[in-house]
């Protein structure tokens, strides 16, 4: 039981970094645009998170950092895609490269070294509900703002003018150009927001989850990260029901390790590429159901003047 | 992309020596914004240039660590270009590498003691088909499922990552390697033999790499497949009405480039590693994407950009060595020789011309 309550409990940290960095990628994939950088950007901001909460000692100014980090990264993609028309899977590839580059390049003299986590937050009286307490109301402040993102990107993506007009450059740039829109500028300002995200996953999993720098401080949770944007069929609430899926994945094989339970750690790691592979099978066989929700535009670039 | 004054106009066709200017210029920036970026972190600017462009040429054992790093750079960058030119995104090299070299351990591993001439040219092939089936996953799923190979490629990646950890903590660990995840060693009968004259000295996968260029170099100047291949990734519905099927251009990539990484990573495992660990490459499936587009998907020019990356890679050993750079310098080369050559190659698609002498030129709408 309490093996139980740990997972479900941890599983929210756990998919913090998942679902933060899916939900920027979502809002660049919405808007038309592929970008294979999450895991650079990722591990760019991570890095910098870490030196700035080691030299300050602020978490605020931790995740800030780390946010102007992995903006920065998105800008240079934004840059070779949108105004030097470059292939937006071989941009990506770039810039996610650079990121890891940079992030071992910098992190290299911290390694081994640690910064204080952030103190959880105990919800009053809400926490001391059993079983329910402990999992939902003993949690950091960032996971708290990640179930609010949540439901403000849902919100926004499918209940505003401005959501609906990001969907209608991610579907068709040229009808949305002709009607008046600006799909360079939207796409711009979605994948500086995607990076934003990834930037905020990346210093909340080198400063909170795990405060401890390691080189590979990432490995490979950007990969997830895009891969569940596939996984949740392109729908934010999904998408956050399969990063916590993930994230419980995870916790759940580290438990079922220690208890002795013969599940191999690798299969549990493997597991959320195989689902995505299935999940993507399922919904590309199907091309009704992709043409729902995937955007009919995604990875074509488009310029206003041929 | 708009300047004041200037227009782009696309391209109908380019020239080699377009190509090449833009290839190196690329390479010209991402030394300069190296040796900067360096010099930003408090190394001294020559040293930096010396350690990483001039030393790995400057002794017989550097240049023949060069040629056993180019050897798998080249190799998959070659197999990649076949598809790239066809617009078929193999980008999951990395993981056909893995699978390669763990097909192509299974027959030493399992014959640790023999001798038999037959031993390298059998992993030889199934390093090979170790690729490809991994690859060929991908082919099957685009083609029956219409499920993108970019998405799966990746995932295969990670995937065949917790493979080769199961089985080196599992039924390929040496029993005698106090439980290390590492089989045990190779015999000679299933390396590489050592080839080169005096000094400089490497192993036998460079033979494969050159067949391979040539082989590839015959297919793009020579072959109607090549064209058949191209035209069925660009116009899918052209090519279906002349008769070329998009599903064959898609099968021929990925088990070409699939086969190729196989190669590469049974020319580790069998050539400088000697044995199956976890540690298989330091990102060279992803590295060859950028050797593959820096040399301008051209057979040619991929075996001069499978080089330069080789050299730096090497120069980052020497780095480490005399100025105390981190190793993850050359993963930080390889990212900007990637965001410049994309940057520059705008110039490939596009002429930039001045409005004013734009007068009978109509601006394409």
């Amino acid at each position: 039981m309490s093996v139980i309550v740990f997972v479900l409990s941890g599983a929210f940290a756990m998919c913090v970094p998942f679902a933060l960095a899916a939900l920027g990628e979502l809002v660049a994939e919405k808007s038309g645009v592929l970008n294979l950088s999450v895991e650079g950007m990722m591990a760019l901001s991570a890095v910098m998170g870490f030196m700035v909460v080691a030299g300050t000692g602020s978490h605020v100014l931790g995740l800030g950092a780390g946010m102007i980090a992995g903006a920065g990264l998105s800008v240079i993609f934004a840059a070779l895609v949108l105004l030097f028309r470059a292939n937006q899977v071989a941009a990506g590839l770039a810039v996610g490269i650079l990121g890891m580059g940079l992030s071992n390049l910098l992190g290299r003299s911290y390694e081994g070294s640690s910064v204080t986590a952030l103190a959880k937050i105990r919800v009053p009286v809400l926490s001391e509900i059993p079983v329910i307490g402990p999992i939902l109301f003993v949690q950091d402040i960032v996971v708290y703002l990640t179930v609010v993102l949540v439901i403000v990107i849902a919100w926004f993506l499918y209940h505003t003018k401005p959501g609906l007009r990001l969907r209608v450059i991610g579907e068709n740039p040229e009808t949305a150009y002709a009607l008046g829109m600006h799909p360079v500028a939207v796409r711009l300002a979605c994948v500086a927001f995607g990076g934003m995200m990834a930037g905020l996953a990346g210093a909340y999993a080198s400063t909170i989850l795990t405060p401890v720098w390691a080189q590979n401080m990432i490995a490979g949770r950007g990969w997830v990260a895009v891969a569940l944007v596939v996984f949740g069929t392109w729908r934010p609430i999904r998408i956050a029901l399969g990063a916590y899926l993930f994230g419980a994945v995870g916790l759940a094989s580290l438990s079922l390790q220690s208890l002795g339970v013969g599940v191999p750690s690798q299969v549990m790691s493997a597991s959320p590429y195989l689902l995505t592979i299935i999940v993507l099978v399922v919904i590309s066989a199907n091309s009704l159901r992709i043409r729902l929700n995937a955007p009919m535009a995604l990875g074509q670039n488009f310029s206003p003047h041929g | 992309m708009s300047f004041p004054g200037l227009t782009l106009i696309p391209r109908t066709r380019t020239t080699p020596l377009q190509v090449l200017m833009v290839s190196v210029t690329t390479v010209i920036l991402s030394v300069l914004a190296m040796v900067l970026m360096f010099s930003l972190l408090g190394a001294e600017p020559t040293t930096i240039f010396q350690s990483f462009f001039i030393e790995p040429l400057s002794s017989g054992y550097n240049i023949g660590e060069v040629v056993i790093k180019a050897s798998p750079l080249i190799l998959i960058a070659q197999g990649l270009a076949i598809g790239f030119r066809a617009k078929v995104w193999n980008i999951g090299a990395e993981g056909q590498l893995i699978m390669g070299a763990i097909t192509a351990s299974l027959l030493p591993i399992w014959w640790p003691q023999s001798d038999s001439m037959l031993l390298l040219p059998a992993m030889i092939v199934f390093g090979a088909l170790g690729g490809m089936v991994w690859s060929g996953i991908a082919a099957l799923l685009r083609t029956s499922f219409n499920a993108s190979e970019i998405i799966v490629t990746l995932m295969l990646t990670e995937i065949a990552r917790q493979v080769l950890y199961f089985l080196l903590t599992g039924s390929l660990r040496d029993p005698g390697g106090y439980n290390f995840p590492q089989s045990v060693m190779f015999p000679d009968a299933g390396l590489y033999p050592i080839i080169g004259t005096g000094a400089v000295r490497a192993n036998a996968s460079i033979i494969i790499t050159l067949l391979m260029t040539i082989g590839c170099w015959i297919f793009v100047n020579r072959a109607f497949a090549a064209f058949r291949l191209q035209v069925g990734g660009l116009a899918p519905a052209a090519a279906q009405y002349a008769g070329f099927s998009q599903k064959q251009a898609i099968w021929l990539s990925l088990l070409i480039s699939g086969a190729a990484a196989g190669l590469a990573g049974m020319g580790e495992v069998a050539g400088p590693i000697g044995r199956l660990q976890s540690m298989l490459s330091p990102g060279y499936g992803y590295a060859a994407i950028i050797v593959a587009f820096l040399g301008g998907l051209n057979p040619i020019g991929i075996f001069f950009a499978g080089f330069l990356m080789a050299i730096v890679y090497v120069g980052g050993d020497i780095a480490l060595v005399n100025a105390g750079i981190p190793s993850a310098a050359p993963v930080v080369f390889q990212g900007l020789v990637m965001v410049f050559y994309l940057g520059a190659s705008l110039f490939l698609r596009y002429s930039l011309v001045s409005v004013f002498t734009l007068a009978d030129v109509k601006e394409p709408v």
